[in-house]
């Protein structure tokens, strides 16, 4: 027997969740095929917290409004979400640091970002297990930190999930691979990280993190912190980084992050890595080195090279739309990143400029 | 060490022994919840031998301590979940 849908969507991350939700509420038939559990990819392994990022106009456009619709969500969603609107610092270390402070926080303001400065008084007050002397910091209110699997799988709520792996796409609809085929009027990948095991012409790849989360201490850390050299870290292409980046989780816990490697496929910790993110943590957080760590884990980013999203119709098919490349954002801009693909997919014109996004920039011959 | 001496168990006096492990003081002294899971349930030592973690008490302003590896010495103070 042969299965419909109108959509059928590869992936049942954050970014195919929410793109099922938005689709089914415009009543079109959802089908979404994930091969491993939901919510099992990056989505399960990152941080989770929602930011805005304004480093480039197309990031900042697609980061505050998606910042802007959970923020708006949020308060909706079931306790499990964990939602905690603790807000972000970025952290700066010394004065050249600082200037970037005023910096981001001029580019903040003129968005109507809610922003204030600290200086190192105000700093060491906000958060009192950082270290001393430190020239102080960007205080940014909106943002927020969620537990992404259960927003997943919120957003999933009614919707058809069928567990299989998809094989391939072709006009008339999504091979799996026990044989089957699932017609349909189009389809929505939304693979992450594996995106390119389907469509090897897009240019998707895997960026390997480890994160590691402490046992319950409450108050240790009252925001998301991050060194303001987090930039660098991201949006640098070496092989190998680390950077200063924490969370306070409901619980008490506090996540610690976080690493980037490019060209490792293997799940396991790295431990000379793994030593560099924790000593880099206890460098802005001494006393996190008397705090005992529960678990630690890996986690691999859906990275592009030029670190934005793939949002949009295929270059290649007329049915294939692609929902991927979210590098390590795709928790904050899984919302807005729906949006404008069902947008797209209804003919409406979306809330932000989509071509920044478009996949043919990823596109090459496989 | 002396043979017997004093410590504090959430505030209150306790007589403990030398070699006795914090885990012993606690249960000799009635307290049965050790600290409460993140859903709140009340736990206890389970394991007795360091692997469970159920047993964890703050020592000495210590959070998350073993309390059935930790020997009681003198004036130490102890804290249990409520
Ligand atoms: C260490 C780390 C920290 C992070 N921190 C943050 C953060 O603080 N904030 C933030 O916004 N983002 C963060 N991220 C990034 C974020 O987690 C990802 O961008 C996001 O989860 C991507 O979601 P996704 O749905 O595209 O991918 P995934 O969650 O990976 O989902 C893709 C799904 O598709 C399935 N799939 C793939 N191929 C097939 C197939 N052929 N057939 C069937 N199913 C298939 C996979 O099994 C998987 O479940 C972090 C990531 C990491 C690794
Ligand atoms: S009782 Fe198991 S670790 Fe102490």
């Amino acid at each position: 027997m042969i299965e419909t849908a109108d959509v059928v969507i590869v992936g049942a991350g954050i970014v195919g969740a929410c793109c099922a939700h938005l689709l089914q509420r415009e009543g079109l038939r959802v089908l979404v095929v994930e091969s491993g559990v939901i919510a099992g990819g990056a989505t399960g392994s990152g941080m989770g917290h929602i930011v805005v990022m304004d480093d480039n106009p197309p990031e900042y456009a697609l980061t505050l409004y998606s910042q802007q619709l959970w923020n708006r969500l949020l308060p909706e969603l079931p306790a499990p979400v964990e939602y905690d609107a603790c807000g972000t610092i970025w952290v700066a270390a010394d004065e050249e640091e600082m200037r970037g402070v005023h910096s981001k926080f001029a580019s903040y303001t003129m968005r109507g970002v809610r922003a204030d400065i600290l200086d190192s008084r105000q700093i060491a007050e906000a958060e009192p297990a950082l270290r001393e002397g430190l020239a102080g910091g960007l205080l940014v209110r909106d943002d927020s930190v969620i537990y992404a699997p259960c927003a997943a799988s919120w957003f999933l709520q009614g919707a058809s999930v069928r567990r299989a792996r998809a094989v391939s796409v072709a006009a008339e609809g999504v091979r799996l691979d026990d044989g089957s085929m699932l017609a349909c009027g189009a389809v929505v990948c939304a693979a992450g990280a594996k995106t390119a095991e389907l469509f090897p012409q897009l240019d998707v790849r895997p960026r390997k993190g480890h994160l590691a989360i402490t046992d319950r201490y409450p108050g240790f850390a009252r925001h998301q912190l991050v060194e303001l050299g987090y930039l660098k870290s991201a949006h640098g292409h070496t092989t190998e980084s680390v950077a200063f980046n924490v969370q306070p989780r409901r619980t008490g816990q506090v996540l610690i992050g976080s690493s980037r490697q490019y060209g490792v496929d293997s799940t396991s910790i790295d431990r000379p890595l793994l030593r560099r993110m924790l000593q880099r943590a206890i460098e802005y957080m001494p006393r996190l080195a008397t705090l005992s760590i529960l678990r630690t884990w890996t986690g691999f980013r859906p990275s592009t090279p030029d670190n934005m999203p793939a949002i949009g119709l295929s270059p290649a098919h007329a049915n294939v739309w692609f929902a991927t490349g979210h590098e390590g954002l795709g928790i904050t801009t899984s919302l807005g990143t729906a949006h404008l693909l069902v947008d797209l997919m209804a003919h409406r014109t979306p809330r932000i400029d989509a071509s920044p996004f478009a996949p043919e920039r990823l596109w090459r011959d496989a | 060490m002396p043979e017997k001496f004093l410590i504090r168990i959430n505030g209150t006096g306790f007589q403990a022994a030398r070699g006795m492990t914090v885990a012993a003081a606690v249960l000799m002294a009635g307290v049965a919840c050790f600290r409460r899971s993140v859903s709140g349930e009340p736990r206890a030592p389970l394991c007795g031998m360091g692997i469970c973690m159920e047993c964890r008490v703050t020592i000495d302003g210590v959070p998350h301590s073993r309390a059935c590896q930790t020997l009681c010495a003198p004036g130490m103070e102890i804290r249990t979940d409520a």
